[in-house]
């Protein structure tokens, strides 16, 4: 017997389609070229419509198809800028990481949960600047229960990051710091890794350590 | 409820042979801690945050851009095989000649002025998606002497929670440069072919485009709650 020609196909390969080989997407590396598809005007901006988040001088004006900041109302909260700068294992700054942000409401709701404020998306992203820094403006979050403290939390990208690193920011000083269950599990001498401490009207900073002395807690999630 | 950790086909951080790594990966094991509703939550209302959905590379300028055009199609899925519906997929890719649209890239390949390179979509109620645009060249770059990186479109999704956040890259079937790319190579085999897409004449449009198909397979929901099989005594 033989198959009409418009109806052969290619022997299968071993590759994404083989059932054998199901389970979990490995992870890759965003590389350095990610700022025409990933960080939008007004990512790093959850409370107003600044540009804040992109790095549109990378690439011609023409190609940016990304995102522009729109109206979203005013959350509910303390307006904070959260900053710092993320540096590599010999205290140099990365030009070519990017950071998002996930956090709650000032009342300790995610969007999406019954009661979440509904001009607060709580999602953020942040493309690095030459000197490594990042910058977002959002509000102060509330805590997300009894027993917790407010925390944000935060994923790290770049160019030879082969997986996201997950971490949190926890804010110097507040109520409930001593028993968060996840900053407790950290051990006593790190914890300082992921506190940002008040530096001015509402500005918090913490730099991300992606290696070295002081290097930044990530977790196994 | 929490999301799985890790399986057996995720990369290290620190990968030598990619040299970047050397500086920039964390040394210290990542730390295990519980899941809350930090992790298990994620953003939604893409188009406020994203806005329309672009799953057509092709079209995005005056002319048509130069290449082979291609379809990449395929569903989201969790661990367990159910559909991650609504959940955003934003791609990015060099040009057909190699080049991407970034000043920092610096290999003289010829831009394209009606390629950018960069789409999202959002999955629908069975998790699918599906994107036309040009198939991405090989390109060199400077990791070691004669380096080239294979074809690839980056890919990025964020799922249902913070927890099953990813970042991945597609590859192509029969590229010659995978085996020997130190990113693919991060990945053990047999884990690494899960990267590669295949090619389907089902997918494959008459007289217009090849098409691909890539599943993307995210964290799934873990049975047994981190307090009970964690617990040192």
């Amino acid at each position: 017997m033989t198959i009409d020609v418009a109806d052969r196909r290619p022997e299968p390969r071993v590759d994404n389609q083989d059932p054998a080989l199901f389970g979990q997407t490995p992870s890759q590396t965003v590389g350095p070229f990610f700022h025409y598809g990933l960080p939008w005007k007004g990512g790093a901006d959850l409370v107003g419509q600044s540009d804040m988040g992109a790095r549109p001088e990378l690439f011609p004006e023409a190609h940016y198809v990304l995102n522009q900041s729109s109206p979203t109302g005013t959350p509910v909260g303390a307006v904070i800028e959260l900053t710092g700068r993320v540096l590599d294992g010999q205290g140099a700054p990365v030009p070519d990481a990017m950071i998002e942000i996930w956090q709650a409401d000032a009342a300790g709701r995610y969007a999406g949960e019954p009661g979440s404020d509904p001009h607060f998306v709580g999602f953020g992203r942040a493309a690095t600047a030459e000197d490594g820094s990042y910058r977002f403006r959002t509000i102060l979050p509330g805590a997300i229960g009894a027993g917790h403290a407010p925390h944000v939390a935060l994923s790290v990208f770049g160019r030879g990051l082969i997986k996201r690193l997950a971490t949190r920011l926890y804010f110097d000083g507040q109520a409930g710091n001593e028993a968060d269950p996840v900053l407790s599990a950290v051990p006593v001498e790190r914890r300082a890794t992921l506190i940002a401490t008040a530096s001015g009207d509402g500005v918090w900073t913490l730099d991300i350590a992606l290696q070295g002395e002081r290097e930044t807690v990530f977790f196994d999630l | 409820m929490s999301y799985a950790r890790e399986d057996a086909g995720a990369p290290p951080s620190l990968f030598p042979d990619y040299g970047s790594t050397r500086t920039r990966a964390p040394l210290q094991p990542p730390l295990r801690v519980p899941q809350t509703r930090t992790e298990t939550t994620g953003p939604a209302g893409w188009d406020r945050l994203m806005g329309p959905s672009l799953a057509d590379l092709t079209t995005q300028h005056g002319g048509v851009p130069q290449g082979q055009r291609i379809i990449v199609t395929g569903r989201v899925l969790d661990e367990d095989g159910r559909a991650v519906p609504d959940t955003v997929m934003e791609i990015w890719q060099a040009n057909a000649a190699g080049r991407y649209i970034h000043g920092k890239d610096q290999w003289d390949a010829p831009h394209d002025p009606n390629f950018t390179g960069a789409g999202r979509v959002v999955t629908d109620a069975e998790g699918r998606y599906r994107f036309v645009t040009v198939r991405p060249g090989a390109y060199p770059w400077g990791n070691h002497r004669n380096a080239w990186r294979p074809a690839h479109i980056h890919l990025s999704l964020l799922g249902p929670a913070f927890a099953t956040r990813l970042v991945t890259q597609l590859y192509f079937p029969d590229d010659p440069l995978i085996e020997i790319d130190p990113i693919a190579n991060a990945v053990p085999m047999p884990y690494r072919q899960r990267m590669v897409a295949r090619f389907d004449m089902d997918v494959t449009e008459p007289n217009w485009a090849l098409g691909y198909r890539f599943d993307v397979v995210l964290k799934g929901r873990e049975q047994t709650p981190f307090e009970e099989d964690d617990h040192d005594h």
